[in-house]
């Protein structure tokens, strides 16, 4: 079974982002920039499916400019066999990156995709679920563990009040929660391998897809700031504060 | 035309954020109606009735909507959405499952944890775990949209929609439920509890959390912790605050031994009031809070929890 891995350049979770002054989005430019972590999640997932001889090999996609290559490349090094870059420098948002994966799905043929759940960029949690129903497959979200067998996956969810299980038939989209797996680094070794490996380039207008953006985005603004509050000295004090000041007790 | 907000509900009662969501509907278009799927729920059908400005519930009963596969109810809402200007959910592991499906399967793009309706077709919402605030507008004919509940106010009960049955759409057969492993709890949920008392690594241990558990109980309040406390494994995964967990916003949150990451702080700032208990005076929970007690923790949650009259 072939294994399809979405993974997604974004700005590294350690960086503070700053709002650009002219309200058109967020500075990018001399950004550290990283793999998704959910996505990491799930090359780690495809891995150890491959590992547990459950895959054959492992496929890892992105979709963007042209630097999305060093995500994939950063995937190849974890582990993952080859890479497919769509590449473009349009605006690509959660429905039209659903339509390059399905293109590049029925393309590849593989028995499973594990993408992340969320990227920590537009926060949207949406790429994952809109793939499996533009294929007709089925969804596992949220993933906290997944168990392969006979044609169908065991997969644990993390949901509002615990965990869910279910079972879903394969082929199957699956998306990584915080806790599925502990991603490996790669090695220095591996690293150095990973260049040899190939990346195949495509461009989304050679896969049909229309990319255009559904939603436009008029502005963005930093968040109300909160303003610090007072200190106080003891436990007192802060329960005559909260009775009698802010009334919430 | 109409506003659609897809219900989630246990079988007996609609879950508390339905009611958040019938407020953002009806600032997206005038007539919003709820619609209930699942397997003998007519019981949480008549708990969205009550709710003011519901024009209309649908209940559509079948066996295949019994625990929300999200395979199984997709199909139910495009079949009902082409009546509708906009498809509301709340946020939540249900909505956020069951949305984008719906979405893709009618070709309209989604707009994720609405923090406010500026226009029918123009929402605010958060990006980079809430540290910008994006304001965007949609092309699209019908809008699937997920609210935040948090940042709406609840609709009030004291309506009478009429309840409407529609067909089901029965079993696709490719997901099917096994089982749940749900936090047994007294109290209130997370989300909804109107105080919270969180903990973070500063608790130093599972064990340690009775100490917060005791507080939390004489408040009636919620309890929650940190990513740090539930990556130590002292709390089960259901109880994180945050960017990757829940998001809150209770009139009074109590944050004990916790550092205030971005990551943490995207959960829980947009509280009323926040009180941090901590030992570092430099922490950045500081930044955020309206009273500060620096200092022991083990010391001054026990003497909070006497100090404060039981609710």
């Amino acid at each position: 079974m072939k294994v399809l891995v979405a993974v997604k350049r974004v700005i590294d979770y350690n960086v503070k982002i700053r709002v650009k002054s002219d309200n058109t989005g967020v500075e990018t430019a001399n950004v550290k920039m990283s793999m998704n972590p959910f996505d990491e999640i799930a090359v780690e997932e495809a891995i150890r499916l491959k590992e547990k001889g459950l895959a054959t090999e492992i496929i890892a996609f992105s979709a963007g400019p042209a630097q999305c290559q060093e995500t994939i490349r950063t995937a190849l090094a974890m582990g993952a066999d080859r890479g497919v870059l769509v590449q473009t420098d349009a605006e690509l948002q959660p429905l039209a990156v659903a339509k390059l994966l399905k293109a590049v799905v029925e393309k590849e043929q593989p028995g499973l995709v594990i993408v992340g759940k969320q990227a920590i960029d537009d926060d949207s949690n949406q790429t994952g679920q809109m793939l499996a129903a533009l294929l007709g497959w089925s969804q596992g979200t949220f993933a906290n563990k997944v168990s392969i067998a006979d044609g169908s996956a065991e997969v644990k969810r993390e949901v509002d009040g615990g965990l869910e299980n279910i079972k879903i038939k394969l082929p199957a989209v699956i998306t990584t929660d915080l806790r599925l797996n502990e991603p490996r680094y790669a090695s220095l070794p591996n690293i150095m391998k990973a260049k040899k490996k190939p990346i195949e380039t495509l461009a989304p207008d050679k896969l049909g897809v229309d990319v255009t953006p559904r939603l436009t985005v008029l502005k963005v603004e930093e968040p109300p700031k909160r303003k610090a509050g007072i200190k106080v000295k003891t436990v007192a004090e802060l329960v005559d504060k909260l009775r009698n000041e802010a009334g919430v007790i | 035309m109409a506003v659609l907000v897809v219900a989630a509900h246990d079988g007996k009662t609609i879950r508390s954020n339905v009611a958040n969501a019938v407020t953002a509907a009806l600032q997206m278009g005038p007539e919003v109606h709820v619609l209930v799927a699942g397997s003998n729920a007519g019981e949480a059908a008549k708990s969205a009735a009550v709710l003011q400005g519901v024009a209309k519930v649908l209940d559509a009963e079948d066996p295949a909507y019994a625990n929300w596969v999200a395979e199984d109810v997709a199909p139910l809402v495009v079949r009902l959405a082409p009546n509708y200007s906009h498809v509301v959910m709340a946020a939540d592991s249900v909505g956020k499952n069951l949305a984008p499906r719906v979405a893709a399967l009618l070709d309209m793009a989604q707009v994720s944890e609405a923090i406010q309706v500026v226009s029918p077709d123009t929402f605010v919402r958060p990006i980079y775990a809430g540290n910008a605030m994006a304001t965007v507008q949609s092309a699209d004919k019908i809008k699937i949209v997920t609210i935040r509940p948090t940042n709406f106010k609840a609709a009030a009960a004291g309506g009478a929609a009429p309840i409407e049955q529609v067909a089901g759409t029965g079993a696709g057969g490719l997901a099917a439920y096994v089982g749940a492993e749900l936090s047994k709890s007294e109290r209130p949920e997370l989300t909804s509890a109107k105080i919270v008392v969180s903990g973070g690594r500063g608790l130093q241990s599972g064990e340690n959390f009775k100490m917060l558990e005791a507080l939390a109980d004489k408040l009636g309040a919620g309890l929650g912790a940190s990513r740090a406390a539930v990556d130590a494994g002292y709390v089960p995964n259901d109880y994180q605050v945050g960017q990757t967990g829940k998001v809150v916003a209770p009139d009074l949150y109590i944050a004990v031994g916790i550092s205030g990451a971005i990551q943490h702080l995207a959960g829980m700032k947009d509280s009323k009031t926040i009180v941090a208990i901590n030992k570092d005076e430099e922490a950045p929970i500081f930044q955020v809070a309206d009273y500060g007690i620096v200092g022991d923790l083990f010391q001054i949650v026990p003497e909070l929890t006497a100090a404060v009259e039981k609710k």
